[in-house]
């Protein structure tokens, strides 16, 4: 299937020498909804505004559809809506009016029912005929996402869309994300809450100094790259590790009750059996055992910290 | 050709006008009548006629064009460096549309108020002076041709301009002694043979000479070259804009 985005060896070196892209390539297939996870400054936002239109790469290109984003710009941006990170609204018009501006800059007539549908959607119907000076900053996040909604595009960019909007809207953009993943749109967002990636994204692209480190199904990253932890609480403390168990490079709780064993599941063989067995030779007395996954966020850490 | 995106642009820069309508239209209607009192009325009435013309009817023209090349500047100026100044830029710089459709709506917009103000400046003027227009059909190529031209002059500034001081440089620094020593008040036949000269390389002298014509048949220099060089000098102003936007001058990073 032909990726519906498709970046190839993009880069971008700005004015001042910071080199913010460094020979990235990407695909997106359609309908999928794609996490762009990165530390400030990484190349997240610069990689966005390059695909849609904003910045203009050094190198590289981006087809959209299978057609060229530079050449053939007034059929590929038809289909591309775009949620800024900043709240970048004008002061004095509407609601509605904006929402209608933004439909026409993308070439579309006048729809004044899809505009009260995407309003009713995002909770605005009610500030419809407020000016946008006058809304908070929740409302306001809302009104970007009307706006590049407003043209219905086949794919959505969302430059980090909870960023400083509270726990409620949060849930509700998760779920309209959701909807809009149901109804067909590629999703392609970038944030800093590894739980947003974790409870939405089907695949995780991690960016570091400019370069695209990975992209992964989100699943498959998280059995891949994660480490798994098997902790054993101790009928009885202890000061230190026995002897015996020191090949296993155990550590042990501040409270002297719990052993905590971190074992990579890649590796064929885990060395768990052998620890059980060790321990028992040991003595020392089980009353339970449990096992953790590592989250997305220790894996994007891990990744970054090495890369830098 | 984006049709949507001009509508949108243009209904939006023109609300703006509707919304800040003391400031659009009445300010300069009321600088202008307040020129019409110290030049018409206090100086005028010293001075007899100028190439045959009223004194009072002899300035409408210059003062015309002042206030359409501060007007048509500021208008498009702002129009284009307040979504650069506010971050909504991203909004044009990521829609389906090229120059064109930026420039006829945004320039569109400028122009088009620019000639309301124009119009109700020459019907302001009409409270003031016994005016004839001898060639209306010139009067308003003119007028528009400079309207036009001059927001397109204006839209290059906001593209250019990183601050408000630097908005309001070129206007008040260059334009304004441009109208001021291009004619306004004043025949170049008044001048010394010298500054008659130096006048001759003020572009806006040949604007308000042709605009001067079309109302009494008084010209300092001929129709056809006042007629070449505002054409000239929109085509600069096409070209410029052309060049900022395919290079991405100071709107692309």
């Amino acid at each position: 299937m032909q990726p519906i985005v498709s970046v190839r060896n993009l880069s971008k070196r700005y004015a001042s020498g910071h080199q913010a892209l460094d020979d990235v390539s990407l695909d997106i297939d359609k309908g999928e909804i794609l996490a762009l996870l990165g530390p400030n400054g990484a190349g997240k936002t610069t990689l966005i505004s390059i695909i849609c239109g904003i910045v203009t790469p050094t190198s590289g290109m981006v087809t959209i559809d299978g057609h060229d984003n530079d050449t053939d710009f007034r059929i590929t941006r038809k289909k591309v809506g775009l949620v800024p990170q900043e709240l970048t609204l004008g002061a004095f018009d509407t609601v509605r009016n904006t929402l209608n501006f933004s439909r026409g800059l993308h070439g579309h007539p006048p729809d004044p029912a899809h505009i009260e549908k995407t309003l009713k959607q995002l909770s605005l119907w009610d500030k419809r005929d407020s000016t946008l000076m006058t809304l908070s900053g929740g409302m306001k996040r809302r009104v970007l996402i009307g706006k590049a909604l407003s043209h219905q595009p086949a794919i959505l960019f969302l430059d980090e869309p909870t960023a400083g909007v509270d726990v409620e809207l949060r849930k509700d953009m998760w779920a309209l994300v959701n909807e809009l993943r149901e109804s067909g749109v590629t999703i392609i967002l970038t944030t800093h809450y590894i739980e947003e990636a974790e409870e939405i994204a089907d695949r995780v692209g991690v960016i570091s100094n400019g370069q695209l480190l990975l992209v992964e199904e989100k699943a498959e990253l998280m059995q891949k790259m994660g480490n798994k932890r098997l902790t054993i609480d101790l009928r009885q403390s202890i000061t230190e590790v026995p002897a015996q168990l020191s090949e296993y490079d155990l550590q042990l709780s501040d409270s002297g009750d719990q052993l905590i064993y971190t074992y990579d599941t890649r590796r064929e063989r885990t060395g768990i059996t052998a620890l059980l067995q060790t321990l028992n030779q040991s003595g020392l007395s089980l009353r339970d055992i449990n096992t953790s996954q590592s989250s997305l966020e220790e894996i994007f850490v891990n990744l970054v910290k090495a890369d830098s | 050709m984006n049709w949507h995106a001009i509508r949108v642009i243009y209904k939006y820069e023109m609300l703006r006008t509707w919304n800040t309508l003391l400031q659009s239209i009445a300010s300069p209607v009321i600088s202008t009548s307040l020129y019409f009192v110290v030049f018409g009325a206090a100086i005028g009435s010293r001075i007899q006629s100028v190439e045959g013309v009223s004194y009072g009817a002899f300035i409408v023209p210059g003062l015309m064009m002042l206030s359409l090349l501060t007007q048509s500047i500021s208008n498009a100026s702002f129009g284009i460096y307040f979504p650069k100044f506010t971050g909504t830029i991203y909004e044009i710089l990521s829609a389906p549309i090229s120059f064109v459709e930026v420039v006829i709506g945004y320039v569109g917009a400028a122009a088009t108020k620019s000639l309301i103000i124009g119009c109700i400046i020459l019907a302001t003027a009409g409270l003031f002076v016994d005016l004839q227009i001898a060639h209306p059909f010139w009067m308003l190529a003119f007028l528009i041709l400079t309207c036009i031209t001059f927001a397109l002059f204006g839209f290059i500034i906001g593209i250019w301009a990183d601050n408000f001081e630097k908005l309001q440089l070129i206007p008040l620094l260059v334009i304004t002694p441009l109208v001021f020593l291009g004619g306004s008040f004043y025949s170049v036949s008044m001048l010394p043979p010298a500054w008659q000269t130096v006048t001759l390389f003020n572009p806006v002298l040949y604007l308000i000479s042709g605009f001067r014509w079309s109302f009494f048949e008084v010209a300092d220099v001929s129709v056809g070259l006042s007629l070449a060089m505002i054409v000239l000098f929109l085509l600069i102003c096409l070209g410029i804009v052309w060049w900022m936007f395919k290079t991405g001058y100071k709107l692309r990073q």
